[in-house]
């Protein structure tokens, strides 16, 4: 589904990710891990379309297109979706107005007929209770006013609501108190099927606890430097990440 | 499109067309008095002539503001003395109810109709108003209901304000006249429709309306500005409104002049006790634009909200003045002015609060936000506040901003074209404005108006409407 291979990308003249090979395929969650700094959330932001990366090496495709040449919101109507870190406050647009709009946008891409609103309320009422959201929420400006909580159980929201190929978590965990981890990571369990795929991108391991995944990656200093499945995860809980930033130091001075 | 500078020069038309200049203002407008004195019969005696001759007399001396003037401060208004406009336009027969429909809000409402402004009864419309509600031709009141207009007209707007005012109050003829009687309300709109043809070149037209509403009553206006053509005419109206104790009044302007024509304006508001005056001011067309609001709040229990609206785009100048009085003690204001720039478009915004000693508890908030999509558009934004109580809660600030980048990423993140995206955030920064209109029709036709006027983020440069 997603082949990434040597992907280079800088910002503002520094190169961030600095060679990234990774393989995605149908059904299948990756987790990507790694300390601050490591280029995490610049693999999502460049998989999304960002206009600040510049991409200097590499390709992407993904489900057989060129990934890299296309506008973010042909990406997203391709089945890309990426759960923001910071969702972004959109006063004066209407919750309810704006995702179906999206979500009309990508019907009309996949050749399907738009939702008349009555439809699409009946849609959203279905996704809201799997985020626990009240319907109230359909009324008030995107992400305008929303706790750090609420924010993130709208992406998952907006995700259930557009079902995406390929989904990119990016910290969807960080800053979440349990029980709104929970539901969201009860929102992507529920999602998961063999048709679509995940890359949850996290600082902690606690949220795979909940979200198992199918491949670990250590990213540090723009590369995957380690694979693994869920055990290198908890590894990295119990020992942290000095350990890895120590190998490759002693890789680099041989 | 037209040069500015000093006068008596030759002055770039539209077209290429060029037209020496014989006069300055003062002394086109006094030549013009003197013929408009010699078509009156009679009329000349009457006090009201009096006080026009007052208003010709202050404007001999003062003619149009300057920039040296501190309210004329970012606004040439030079370029409107260059031409010298014409009065009595032709009067136009050929105006049928379908070239007026496009226009009508909603069929209901009833209408007062001014055609290069001239009271076209055929086509205005005052049918099921209750007792006591008067809508009519100020020409008409003016044989009709002598003690309101003697009691009210010319009483509040004055002729030392600017010369737009003085103009004004020298020529007008005509323009509407609603008066609603102690305990009177009716709740929807009257559409006061102010339209231009292309007769109207270089013509200046003077309307005039008086809107007085007693104790205990409730009205509510739309005064709409309208051209038929992209003609270059000179736009002056002056609106006095009185809202009696207790009494309700709502008052629309929806703007679009010709983008070529000049509109300068006052609407002079006089506020008794525990009334409530709303104003909606949308400034669309126009190639210099002034407004000025001033309202006087001399009672206590007051509500003023003041909103208000502007597109401007291409070589457009929209300024918005005003002026809140808190005269007596708790009373409340509240104002909102939003603009959109586009081009090489400017704006101005100067919002003056004025608490006078007595005034304790004055409850005060103005603000003013300005969306830029271009890199050359300018705004000046200039809050004011001269407060002489000292028990008082005043606020205001003024913003100039872009469109946000990372709002246009997650819009398009979700599937949603950049074109679609910049749009709805333009139709978002507008619609604070525009959910405070009541009335779905007005809402809908102002709405569906602001978003005719959007295209790839930007607006566009149309002919109005």
């Amino acid at each position: 589904m997603l082949s990434i291979k040597n992907l280079h990308a800088a910002v503002a003249g520094n190169e961030i990710l600095k060679g990234i090979d990774l393989e995605v395929k149908a059904g299948q969650v990756h987790a990507i891990m790694g300390p601050n700094g490591s280029g995490k959330s610049t693999l999502a932001a460049v998989l999304a379309g960002r206009e600040e990366f510049e991409v200097t090496r590499g390709t992407v495709s993904f489900a057989g297109k060129d990934l890299l040449g296309l506008a973010p919101e042909e990406r997203a109507r391709e089945g890309l979706f990426l759960a923001f870190q910071y969702p972004v406050e959109i006063p004066g647009v209407n919750s309810s107005y704006f995702l179906r709009t999206a979500l009309n946008e990508i019907r009309q891409h996949r050749g399907l007929e738009k939702v008349s609103a009555m439809e699409f309320l009946k849609i959203i009422r279905e996704k809201l209770q799997l985020v626990e959201m009240d319907e109230k929420f359909l009324k008030r400006s995107v992400n305008e006013g929303f706790s750090g909580g609420e924010k993130k159980r709208n992406e998952i929201l907006q995700m259930a609501t557009l079902e995406p190929r390929l989904a990119v978590l990016d910290e969807t965990d960080s800053g979440l108190d349990i029980d709104a981890l929970k539901i969201v990571a009860n929102g992507v369990n529920k999602l998961r099927s063999k048709d679509n795929a995940f890359i949850v991108v996290t600082h902690y391991q606690r949220l795979l606890n909940y979200i198992i995944p199918d491949f670990v990656h250590v990213l540090y200093q723009g590369k995957i430097v380690k694979s693994g499945d869920k055990e290198l995860a908890l590894h990295l809980e119990d020992y942290g990440y000095d350990w890895i930033k120590e190998e490759n130091s002693r890789s680099e001075r041989w | 499109m037209v040069t500015t500078g000093s006068k008596k020069k030759i002055v770039g038309l539209k077209g290429g067309e060029m037209k020496r200049q014989l006069s300055t203002e003062r002394e086109w407008y006094s030549q013009l008095f003197t013929e408009f004195e010699r078509s009156l019969n009679g009329e000349s005696k009457t006090p009201l002539h009096a006080i026009r001759k007052e208003a010709i007399d202050w404007f001999s001396d003062h003619g149009f503001p300057t920039m040296r003037q501190e309210e004329w401060r970012f606004t040439n208004v030079s370029a409107i003395g260059e031409i010298d406009f014409k009065t009595g336009i032709p009067k136009v027969e050929d105006i049928a109810p379908t070239d007026l429909s496009p226009y009508v809000i909603n069929n209901d409402y009833n209408r007062l109709v001014f055609v290069d402004g001239c009271f076209f009864a055929g086509l205005s419309r005052t049918e099921n108003l209750p007792d006591g509600v008067t809508v009519k031709s100020l020409q008409e009141a003016m044989l009709t209901d002598q003690e309101v207009i003697q009691k009210n007209l010319t009483k509040h707007a004055k002729i030392d304000e600017n010369g737009f005012v003085a103009l004004n109050t020298a020529f007008f003829k005509d323009g509407a006249f609603i008066h609603v009687s102690k305990n009177s309300l009716y709740e929807q709109p009257i559409h006061l429709i102010y339209l231009m043809t292309e007769k109207s070149k270089e013509s200046v037209v003077f309307p005039r309306n008086l809107i007085v509403a007693e104790q205990n009553s409730q009205i509510s206006f739309i005064e709409n500005y309208i051209s038929l053509s992209d003609t270059l005419y000179f736009m002056n109206p002056v609106t006095e409104v009185v809202a009696g104790e207790n009494a309700v009044v709502h008052h629309y302007k929806i703007q679009q002049d010709s983008l070529n024509a000049f509109h300068t304006s006052l609407m002079q508001v006089y506020q008794e006790r525990s009334s409530n005056y709303t104003s909606h001011n949308y400034a669309f067309g126009g190639s210099i634009v002034r407004n000025d609001i001033k309202t006087m709040l001399d009672g206590e229990g007051i509500e003023c909200t003041l909103n208000g609206l502007y597109l401007a785009r291409g070589t457009q100048l929209i300024d918005n003045h005003s002026v809140i009085e808190h005269a007596k003690p708790h009373c409340n204001s509240r104002e909102l002015y939003k603009g959109i720039l586009d081009n090489q478009a400017r704006a101005v915004f100067s919002g003056k609060i004025q608490v006078f000693p007595d005034a304790q508890k004055t409850d005060a908030i103005q603000s003013n936000q300005n969306l830029i999509l271009s890199e050359e558009a300018t705004v000046d934004t200039k809050p004011q506040l001269e407060i002489y109580a000292d028990d008082v809660k005043c606020t205001h600030g003024g913003t100039v901003g872009q469109i946000n980048k990372d709002g246009i990423f997650y819009l398009r993140a979700r599937g949603i074209s950049a074109d679609m995206a910049k749009n709805l955030m333009i139709q978002a920064f507008a619609g604070e404005v525009t959910d405070r209109l009541k009335g779905e029709s007005l809402k809908e036709h102002i709405v569906t108006f602001v978003l005719s006027q959007l295209a790839d983020g930007h607006l566009k440069i149309m002919h109005l409407p």
